[in-house]
């Protein structure tokens, strides 16, 4: 079947190209002199990961990365580095100090990889299975909704207190009572009496001269 | 039937009546500590009687059970029992009739004495210490019993403890007792590893099974078990029994309070060894090296300490030393398997001693705590009653005959003569010789004190009459009578039951071809052909020979001992310093430990466990968290670094192996 | 086709690149946590790998859940970087010692 097999090219080169910019968009990251770069870099290997994984038939978990990473945690990222003042030059004092032992735990790391896919071969048979084509109509979020509200209600409950969580952590971690901020005491307003606005002072009336 | 409350109640009366007197001592005073104590000991004593009543005319059977089980491990019982025979029996009438005596002694002796009540606590756990050794029915508790023994001994020899020579006697016996005692365990542990019982019953039931066997001490050279473990147990008697060469504490013990020299030597500590080795008859019959071993050990006790009796001056010394004497007489007769007369020889050696050290104390208290011979004399016109007790003592010791003391030694010479052991040619000249030592420094010690010049008078510091010699009071006279009777007759009323009869029985075994007793009883004929006969003896003309020495050495010429002994300077010096053995162990035993002790202290406590393990490790965890100290650099880098370095580590550990 | 070992392949260089990136860029707080995410992408390519390949539709679930965690932690430790910059006006890890013990 030709189609088949020029579908098959067509998403193997797509694979081969996208891969190779995120791999070149990794480097980057690890190696970008300035912050913002890197942080731009990341963003461009998300958004190739994304595309990656509709490839690979993840269409939501593809959205979600951009709508989440791309659009939330990047930008924080991004809104920090800028907030913040950093001496880009100090950082990179002794850039390279550490490069061979990082490589050589990275060469260790693809190493095993490599030796797990190809020496060990994981206990699948990765050749001959091809992967069943999804049928008509099939929805991988309606799939994924449905695994999720189903048997992973308590851990989907459980992800939504994390964050909430987290913001909570956040807020409180950033928050700082400021010397000399005017700010609106809301309870104080709400809880105030009429006698505590007017006050009665009976006198003697005056003489009109 | 002897009932097993009877026997508690003889062993825990003693006991109870310590505690009394030595925890409630303050409250209950000086006079309910006394009384205490030998209304304990005398329930002791009557019930004693009771039992050997029983066992010997009602024909009762022995005794042999069990009360307590401590603890069974590896089916080896530890159990507190009794075993009560005619042997048993006759121990513990001795043992309560001594000890009832000198508590009521202690009340006139210890009068004035800041420490009464525990001078009777003391005395009392004495008691029963040696009615648990010689109850016992079982190695534990015969062990027991044993420790308590040296415990107390060591505690009533230091009884004045502020005395430093008290002190370093008690401590000298503790220690030489506990070279014995060492053996002794081990003699016991040897029984348990052949055995696997510590029951006496249960042990000689299978005496044949020790015999059958041999052990290798030293590799390559075998030894009879049987021999191997009764030395080992001949060694714990040696110890206790204060045979050469473990006999140096006993002369030391006379630091402590006359009382218990008299419970010591006479009724309690030195026989505990004596009726061990008759107790264990059926091991030792199966060695004839053991029993070689013991005469030997024996005789030379016998006859040697008997000369240091010679040429001292101290008045409970001279007696002490006839107690190591007569000690090594009773050995003799263990060793030529003549275990009946070793046992008769303690029972009125038991009586004539007791009588001799209270006597002795008696004149300690008349001359006012002066214990020097040479400066007494002519106190036979003050101390009569002290006199003639302290006479019949001394006739008993040299064994006159008719007397107590002759039956007995006589026995044991006569059972020598008969031996054909190794060993026993050497011993029975030893015994013999020992007839007229003994003979002279008995006579030497009662010339010196009662006869002859009034020494007292001309002391040092001139002040005449100051301190006139007086009779002590009656408790210190009662019981000197109360022995001097028995010391007088009981020879002649028990040799023929105890010594030719069968009143053992079953209690003491002898092999058919060691019964030098037998042979003995071939010759005699009731104890007045015996006693007439032995007028005819090389003993007894001995005997009078001694006496005759004495009575010419220090009634007739008083200036020839001296003399003679500047004549016989080196012998006598050799005598005077007790043949060097305080000096020798002194410098061997005492100074080597002291050296020992020095270089394990340098080497093993200051070097080793200070230095190496206590500092030492104490510097390697200083040293070691010091570089460890460095990896906590506290650069977070560096901990996620060794992270993921161990984490790529432990995944090619579990991914490539 | 995409093939399962090159996914996999794909993860582990990412993964390494990220490892390397920590090595380098050991000072700078941001870029750690920029690399720990990237970490975290490798991971999940594999979940998303094997899911297609075993048909399975649970290792999807758990990228998601994945993703929560990584979007928890990106936004608590940029908050506690913020804090630290206050005080120390740097995110220098070098001058970060006070753990030193």
């Amino acid at each position: 079947m030709p189609g088949i097999g020029k579908r098959m090219t067509l998403t193997s080169i797509l694979f081969y190209a996208f891969s190779a910019v995120l791999v070149v968009a990794a480097l980057g990251v690890i190696t970008a002199r300035n912050p913002v770069h890197a942080a731009l870099f990341l963003v461009l290997a998300f958004v190739n990961s994304a595309v990656l994984w509709l490839l690979m038939e993840a269409e939501f978990l593809a959205i979600v990365l951009v709508l989440v990473y791309v659009g939330a945690v990047m930008v924080l990222f991004l809104f920090v580095v800028m907030m913040l003042d950093i001496n880009v030059a100090q950082m990179r004092e002794g850039f390279t100090r550490y490069a061979p032992l990082g490589i050589i735990v990275a060469l260790l790391v693809v190493i095993e990889i490599a030796s797990v896919v190809w020496v060990k071969r994981l206990g699948v048979d990765t050749t001959t299975a091809v992967p069943a084509a999804a049928p008509e109509g099939y929805s991988n979020t309606q799939a994924l909704g449905e695994l999720l509200y189903t048997h992973y209600l308590y851990p989907f409950e459980l992800a939504a207190m994390l964050l909430l969580l987290a913001i909570i952590a956040a807020i409180s971690l950033t928050m700082r009572k400021r010397r000399g901020f005017k700010q609106q005491d809301v309870a104080a307003q709400v809880a105030v009496r009429p006698q505590d606005r007017i006050r009665i002072v009976k006198m003697a009336p005056e003489k009109d001269a | 039937m002897i009932r097993q409350s009877v026997l508690l109640t003889i062993v825990l009366a003693p006991l109870i009546a310590a505690i009394l007197a030595g925890v409630f001592g303050r409250f209950i005073g000086r006079r309910g500590a006394h009384t205490v104590t030998i209304a304990g000991v005398a329930i002791s004593f009557v019930l004693s009687a009771w039992v050997l009543k029983l066992l010997l005319v009602d024909g009762a059977p022995p005794v042999n059970e069990a009360v307590y089980t401590w603890l069974v491990s590896d089916n080896i019982r530890m159990e507190v029992g009794f075993l009560v025979d005619r042997l048993t029996a006759l121990m513990m009438v001795v043992v309560t009739f001594v000890s009832l005596c000198v508590h009521v002694y202690t009340i006139g002796y210890m009068h004035d004495d800041p420490g009464y009540q525990r001078f009777f606590s003391y005395i009392s756990l004495f008691t029963f210490s040696m009615l648990m050794l010689v109850m016992a029915n079982n190695f534990m508790q015969l062990f027991f019993g044993w420790e308590a023994v040296g415990l107390v001994s060591y505690l009533l020899i230091g009884f004045w403890y502020t005395r430093p020579s008290a002190i370093f006697a008690n401590l000298k016996a503790f220690l030489v007792n506990r070279v014995g005692d060492f053996g002794f365990l081990l003699g016991i542990a040897g029984v348990v590893y052949f055995t696997g019982s510590l029951d006496y019953q249960t042990v000689f039931e299978q005496r044949e099974l020790i015999a059958a066997n041999t052990m290798q001490i030293i590799p390559g050279i075998e030894w009879q078990a049987i021999t191997v473990i009764c030395i080992l147990l001949f060694i714990g008697a040696m110890g206790k029994s204060a045979q050469v060469p473990l006999h140096v504490w006993l002369p030391d013990s006379m630091e402590g309070p006359t009382p218990i020299s008299a419970l010591i030597h006479a009724a309690t500590m030195v026989t505990a060894g004596i009726f061990m080795v008759a107790r264990m008859s059926p091991l030792f019959e199966l060695s004839e090296v053991a029993l070689s071993t013991v005469l030997v050990v024996g005789a030379t006790t016998a006859f040697f300490m008997g000369l240091l009796g010679m040429v001292n001056n101290d008045i409970k010394r001279v007696v002490a030393y006839s107690t190591l004497s007569q000690l090594g007489y009773m050995t003799v007769a263990l060793g030529v398997s003549a275990y009946s007369a070793a046992i008769f020889h303690l029972m009125t050696h038991a009586f004539f001693k007791a009588l001799l050290f209270l006597a002795a104390g008696s004149v300690i208290i008349g001359m006012h705590h002066e214990q020097d011979m040479r400066k007494m004399g002519g106190l036979k016109k003050y101390m009569p009653i002290t006199y003639w007790t302290a006479l019949i003592g001394a006739l008993a010791l040299v064994a006159f005959p008719g007397t107590s003391g002759f039956f007995s030694k006589d026995a044991i010479i006569a059972a020598t003569a008969a031996a054909s052991i190794p060993g026993a040619t050497y011993a029975y000249w030893c015994v013999l010789l020992g007839v007229f030592v003994t003979a002279f420094y008995t006579f030497r010690l009662i010339f010196m004190t009662f006869e002859g010049p009034e020494r007292f008078r001309t002391d040092a510091h001139g002040h005449h009459d100051s301190h006139t010699p007086h009779e002590s009071p009656w408790v210190v006279t009662v019981p000197l009578i109360v022995l001097a009777v028995p010391s007088l007759v009981i020879g002649w009323l028990t040799v023929q039951p105890v010594l030719f009869g069968d009143y053992f029985g079953t209690a003491i075994f002898v092999e058919a071809a060691h019964d030098t007793v037998a042979r003995v009883a071939e010759t005699f004929h009731g104890p007045g052909a015996f006693s007439l006969h032995a007028l005819l003896t090389v003993p007894f003309w001995l005997m009078v020979a001694g006496v005759a020495t004495a009575w010419v050495f220090y009634v007739k010429k008083p200036e020839l001992p001296s003399q003679i002994a500047a004549r016989l300077g080196p012998l006598y010096k050799l005598l005077e310093n007790k043949f060097y053995f305080d000096e020798l162990y002194q410098a061997v035993f005492a100074r080597g430990s002291r050296r020992l002790g020095s270089v394990l202290w340098r080497a093993g406590d200051v070097a080793l466990i200070d230095g190496a393990i206590v500092n030492g490790s104490a510097h390697v965890v200083g040293w070691f968290s010091g570089v460890l100290r460095r990896l906590q650099s506290g650069y977070l880098y560096h901990y996620a670094f060794a992270m993921i370095i161990g984490l790529s580590a432990l995944l090619a550990w579990y991914v490539l192996r | 086709m995409i093939q399962l070992e090159f996914v996999l392949l794909l993860a582990g260089l990412l993964f390494a690149l990220s490892v390397a990136g920590i090595f380098l860029n050991r000072k700078n707080m941001i870029l750690l946590l920029m690399c720990i995410e990237l970490m975290l992408l490798a991971v999940n390519f594999n979940f998303i790998a094997f899911a297609r390949q075993l048909g399975d539709l649970n290792g999807q679930v758990y990228v998601f859940f994945i993703m929560t965690v990584a979007a928890a932690e990106a936004a608590i430790g940029l908050a506690i970087l913020v804090v630290l910059f206050r005080g120390k006006k740097s995110i220098n890890v070098e001058q970060l010692n006070e753990m030193k013990g």
